[in-house]
């Protein structure tokens, strides 16, 4: 049944990457528990916009949980407190009638604020860039079946493939580590017959990019985990750190031309 | 990309040097823990049984043995300490601005306390070791460690540090076990419940075991002749 909620909203306000920012709160009257949480904020601009201040920015595109574009930490949790949602997919019949919401950007040193709630993700673009593809021919397609992928490995890559690289698992870790996406995007090339000639490659760096990022390390709290609107799984960290551990055991330094 | 030299500087590469340090020290508390069950032997020919294993540990190898294990655990605390060091810096600085009020679902006390639990460590370690092998702070007779330890443990602050710190043992072994587990990349479906109970188990063994000691003595159940 449509209800409609008087709310406060504790929203961060940053013009920009210099500017310290902070809190200002501003109150979202008559919101309907049928609106998803991006409508909500659309109300709230609308009414900012015509007091002719800024609009709050924040990220989003698909509004369907699909494209990973959208994410602010609500209430403290990356997404909101509402399991393997993302923020677009989040709907106020979640809430009640008097809550204060808190809304902050991703905090992490390698997700630099750009305004408001917004963020530069595209420190996960250059993991991907240092790693995260196959060199596959694109011509014609293969005749089914050639390529025999267990049954088992093609589920564990596509829950792998599953993540939408928002950025989540980084905000929810204490020490804002990208274990989990760069796990992910590891095993999920990894566990398929494409991935593996740039397997030891991969591995050594994607995670050298990640470092270089400045994300922080794993301690195996799970918070990733259990902030993925995707639900990925720390299994595929503990692959990465297999790959990791493997690919800099035997990885053969490079020859010159000539060299065997 | 210079390969041979990023692996001890990565992030996965410390946290490997983390794994592997804590994997011996993890051997070293449960043979510590083990020899010092000999407390409750029965002395015979008035010879304490544990008075007889300090002698082995020290005369072992021709005096060369506990050498080879103090040298083995110096170098695994250093590089486990300094790990630390280089690991909880890089976390502070992937997030210097806070989160006004973060909510956790899935972390535990234990493994986010785990620099407090360890840094608590690293002082009992040091006090451990001028109190027992030094000879500070309660009555100390050379060689008579049954007589060192029941004097000692009679003092109450001095038991109950103990206890302290082997409840910070608890915290950072528990979540240290399942954690280096991970970092190895241990990880199957057929065996991944067991890593947390595997944990448990020899924290609580370590634990229970050497928090028993100070109590048996408080209570009079370990006493001098
Ligand atoms: C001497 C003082 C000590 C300090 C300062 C210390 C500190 C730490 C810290 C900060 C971590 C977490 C690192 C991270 O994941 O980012 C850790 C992990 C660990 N510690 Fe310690 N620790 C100490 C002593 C010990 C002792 C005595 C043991 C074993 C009996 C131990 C066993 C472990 C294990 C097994 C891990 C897990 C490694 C992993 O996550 O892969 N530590 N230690
Ligand atoms: S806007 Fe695309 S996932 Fe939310």
């Amino acid at each position: 049944m449509e209800k409609h909620l008087n709310l406060t909203l504790q929203v961060w306000r940053q013009k920009n990457a210099q500017d310290p920012g902070g809190f200002k709160n501003y109150e979202a009257k008559g919101i309907s528990t049928e609106m998803s949480f991006l409508e909500m904020l659309d109300v709230v601009n609308e009414g900012i916009i015509k007091k002719g201040e800024a609009p709050i920015t924040f990220d989003h595109d698909c509004r369907e949980g699909i494209c990973g574009a959208c994410g602010m930490v609500i209430n403290g949790r990356p997404h909101g407190l509402r399991e393997r949602t993302t923020a677009c997919q989040l709907h106020m019949r979640s809430f009640n009638d008097g809550d204060v919401i808190t809304l902050e950007p991703w905090r992490a040193s390698a997700f630099p604020v750009l305004r408001d709630l917004l963020v530069d993700r595209s420190s996960f673009d250059r993991i991907i860039a240092a790693g995260g593809f196959i060199s596959a021919p694109t011509g014609s397609a293969q005749d089914a079946n050639c390529l025999p992928i267990p049954k088992d490995n093609a589920d564990r890559a596509m829950d792998a493939a599953a993540c939408i690289g928002c950025g989540a698992c980084v905000a929810a870790c204490p020490n804002a580590s990208a274990m989990l996406f760069v796990g992910a995007k590891v095993s999920h090339l990894g566990l398929l017959p494409q991935g593996q000639p740039e397997r030891t490659s991969r591995a050594l760096d994607m995670v050298a990019q990640m470092d270089a990022e400045g994300f922080g390390t794993c301690t195996n709290h799970g918070e990733c985990e259990a902030s993925c609107p995707k639900g990925i799984s720390l299994d595929n960290i503990a692959m990465l750190n297999r790959d990791y551990l493997k690919a800099s055991l035997t990885y053969r330094p490079e020859v010159e031309s000539g060299g065997f | 990309m210079k390969r041979e030299a990023s692996f001890l500087n990565s992030s996965i590469g410390m946290k490997v040097i983390m794994a592997i340090t804590g994997i011996m020290l993890v051997g070293f508390v449960v043979g510590h823990m083990a020899g010092n069950l000999q407390i409750y032997l029965p002395a015979h020919d008035g010879v304490r049984p544990l008075d007889d294993y300090a002698v082995f540990l020290r005369t072992m190898l021709h005096g060369g043995g506990i050498w080879i294990a103090r040298g083995g655990l110096i170098v695994a605390t250093a590089l486990h300490v300094w790990a630390a060091v280089r690991l909880t810096k890089m976390n502070r600085d992937a997030r210097p601005v806070a989160y006004h009020a973060p909510v956790y679902k899935a972390s535990t006390l234990a493994s986010r306390t785990m620099r407090v639990s360890g840094a608590i460590l690293a002082i009992f370690v040091v006090f451990h070791i001028l109190h027992f092998t030094v000879g500070k702070f309660t009555p100390f007779e050379e060689g008579k460690v049954y007589q060192n330890v029941v004097t000692g443990f009679q003092v109450p602050w001095v038991s109950g540090f103990y206890i302290l710190a082997m409840l910070c043992l608890a915290s950072h072994l528990r979540h240290g076990i399942w954690s280096l587990m991970q970092t190895l990349g241990f990880n199957h479906p057929r065996y991944n419940d067991l890593r947390l109970k595997l944990a448990t188990a020899i924290t609580a063994l370590v634990v229970l075991v050497n928090i028993s000691f100070p109590l048996a003595v408080l209570f009079g159940y370990v006493k001098l002749s």
